[in-house]
């Protein structure tokens, strides 16, 4: 580790990898509700699970965001982090917050946790993953404001590299497009085409832009590539990625009463997403073909690569499977959208953060890479959750292309639940797909304990 | 080592960075996609395409395709002045070229300030949608452009291009000719054919 204050990443780590147990145990339980409805009522009805299973995704997700930032920025900075002491008190504050917010979500009933928290003076509870009680969302903003001012400050007083600046600006993006969760209009039309501005264009828009700058980073460091090859792909794939992403979002204006020429603009513009992801794919193996040294952590390079295949899988080609607006127009809100939703996310933004523990963690516990058995145990747990995110993938994309046809295509559509009944073997296998995940997890955390033989340090390829 | 062979090589395909050439290749397969759906919704109401394209200004149309085929001109002209060592007459070539991307901008604003004042927007008709959609993300390709030549004159201003190398100035000639072929098509696609 080059600067000591890049130790407060582990922290954000920590917290992440936690809350990712936690989302995973809440995603088994809704995957069992799905065909045992009653499986834990009323304790944990489903729209706790679910509200849980998502709530708990993206903040884990920020969390391991933050700790890449901190663990990135001084190295690329040259210098050490502005304030380390607000980086971990800011942790704090987001972790008891968070973790306060999902005990509301399961110990009050929704509508008590809203008056409970004083919902009335500033509405925005109620709306899907921003469920999130209003005094919670001030808190994130706080927590984002003062780690932009201590991102921000490190790397404006420091070396400026291409890596630190997109990332800057993809977590501006990140904090700028939060603020519309706090536009709650009566009108419901303008709620939802608000409500996207947060959603679409965080993990459409800047998200992909902080996904490209820590892959970059750890391909620099795990490859020894040169830095001006990675930088003008870095160009390409944001650029690509931002305008295919922004005019994209009137993919998901198709039906909620936007004008008709959403439909044209975002089947165009979102046909074209799998782009950026599809050049990252090329970008990622070709930094890796041409790399100078090899690298001790071999599960770090395979994490790498494994994030700009999946994220082109998931976002691109399960995105582009029903981003046209005719074929929209019978899948939109069925299961298919929960198997992109799925591989999508664990492709680029969770297999991303683990790309980025993967690499910086054992510098951070004092080696340049892990042992040898945790490394086989952590490439053990990319393959189990890899491959069953994959199942779960086209188990749920079964499910929804039966779904379309018995609910919506066929000549005569049967009602929701009864098409729910009629693919439950789909969530059965789905469910049985998801403990295999679980078990992979739980190897991952376990890599982190194994003891085995060292393995060697950096070997510089001379040619 | 291997590495900067491979980029070398790679050059010799292509002028300028391989890298540009896939955002090019992206760039045009949006207008294409773009192209085909407008000649496909053309198809279908060409009376109304027919009637609206009429209220099209043709005169600003063509002056701006002179303007930008010049300005396509004129970075040929800086890569040349580049290849010769004469670093100077490189960017002033560079600076032409800004001016007339520069003239172009402000013929489209103009076109554009003539149909938003009396109220013709993106909502008006299938026509316009084309026409103000297409039109616009072209302007800011024209824009964008001109970014990438602008900083190509700053880091020629810091000698970082000689005849050996200036890959930059490539880069930025390509991306600038893909933003004049866009045109070459656009124009009398959506202003002159009926």
């Amino acid at each position: 580790m080059k600067y000591k204050s890049q130790n407060v990443a582990k922290l954000y780590f920590i917290a992440a990898i936690g809350l990712f147990i936690g989302q995973i145990l809440f995603g088994v339980t809704m995957g069992l509700q799905y065909v045992w409805g009653d499986f834990l009522f009323p304790a944990i009805p489903f729209n706790v699970a679910r509200m849980v299973h998502t709530n708990l995704l993206i903040v884990w997700l920020l969390f391991g965001f933050m700790g890449s930032a901190y663990y990135l920025v001084p190295e690329e900075s040259e210098r050490e982090l502005y304030a380390p002491w607000l980086a971990k008190l800011m942790f704090w504050i987001f972790l008891i917050a968070g973790a306060a917010t999902i005990v509301g979500y399961l110990l009050f009933t929704y509508s008590d946790l809203a008056k409970l928290t004083m919902n009335d003076l500033l509405p925005t509870m109620g709306r899907e993953f921003l469920e999130q009680p209003t005094i919670t969302k001030i808190g994130i903003v706080v927590v984002v404001l003062a780690f932009l001012f201590n991102i921000g400050m490190t790397i404006l007083t420091g070396r400026k590299t291409v890596v630190s600046l997109v990332l800057l600006t993809g977590l501006v993006g990140l904090a700028v497009f939060f603020l519309f969760s706090f536009y709650n209009p009566d009108n419901l039309f303008l709620d939802k085409y608000f409500w996207w501005w947060v959603v679409h264009l965080w993990v459409e828009g800047v998200w992909e832009l902080i996904m490209a700058s820590i892959l970059a980073f750890v391909l620099i460091k795990i490859t020894g590539v040169d830095r001006e090859m990675i930088e003008k792909w870095l160009y390409i794939i944001i650029a690509m990625a931002l305008i295919s992403g922004l005019v994209g979002t009137g993919h998901h204006f198709f039906w909620i009463g936007s004008p008709d020429y959403w439909q044209w603009l975002g089947s165009i513009f979102s046909a074209l997403e799998p782009i950026p992801f599809f050049m990252m794919t090329l970008f990622a193996f070709n930094v890796v073909n041409k790399r100078r040294r090899e690298h001790p952590n071999k599960a770090a390079t395979l994490w790498a690569l494994g994030t700009a295949v999946m994220a082109f899988l998931g976002a691109g080609v399960w995105g582009f499977l029903h981003t046209l607006a005719p074929v929209n127009y019978y899948t939109h809100g069925t299961q298919i959208t929960a198997a992109h939703g799925h591989m999508a996310f664990y492709g680029a933004y969770v297999m991303v953060v683990l790309t980025m523990i993967s690499y910086a963690m054992p510098i951070m516990r004092g080696r340049t890479a892990n042992n040898e058995i945790a490394q086989t145990l952590e490439m053990w747990s990319f393959w189990l959750m890899t491959v069953s995110m994959v199942f779960i993938t086209l188990f749920l994309t079964g499910a929804g292309i039966l779904q379309v046809y018995l609910q919506r295509y066929s000549e005569s559509p049967l009602p929701f639940l009864v098409v729910q009944d009629k693919i439950a073997l789909f969530y059965w296998l789905r469910e049985i797909a998801g403990l295999v995940f679980l078990s992979g997890l739980l190897v991952y955390v376990y890599s982190f304990f194994a003891k085995g033989k060292e393995v060697g340090e950096i070997k510089e390829i001379t040619t | 080592m291997s590495n900067s062979t491979a980029i070398e090589n790679e050059q010799r395909l292509l002028p300028g960075d391989l890298a540009i050439w896939f955002f090019i290749f992206a760039e045009l397969l949006v207008f294409g996609i773009f192209f085909i759906v407008y000649s496909i919704q053309r198809l279908q109401h060409v009376e109304l395409f027919n009637q609206y394209q009429a209220t099209l200004n043709k005169e600003t149309g063509a002056i701006n395709t002179v303007l930008l085929i010049t300005a396509s001109y004129f970075v040929v002209r800086a890569v040349d002045a580049i290849k010769t060592n004469n670093i100077s007459s490189c960017i002033n070539w560079l600076y032409a070229s800004l001016g007339m991307g520069t003239g172009f901008l402000i013929l489209k604003s103009y076109e554009f300030y003539s149909k938003f004042s009396v109220g013709i927007g993106i909502n008006t008709n299938d026509f316009y949608f084309f026409y103000i959609s297409l039109t616009f993300f072209h302007f800011l390709h024209v824009i964008l452009g001109m970014i990438i030549i602008f900083f190509v004159i700053l880091f020629a201003k810091k000698g970082k291009y000689s005849a050996k190398e200036h890959t930059g100035i490539e880069t930025a000639a390509s991306y600038w000719h893909m933003v004049d072929l866009v045109w070459i098509v656009l124009f009398p696609l959506v202003y002159i054919i009926h």
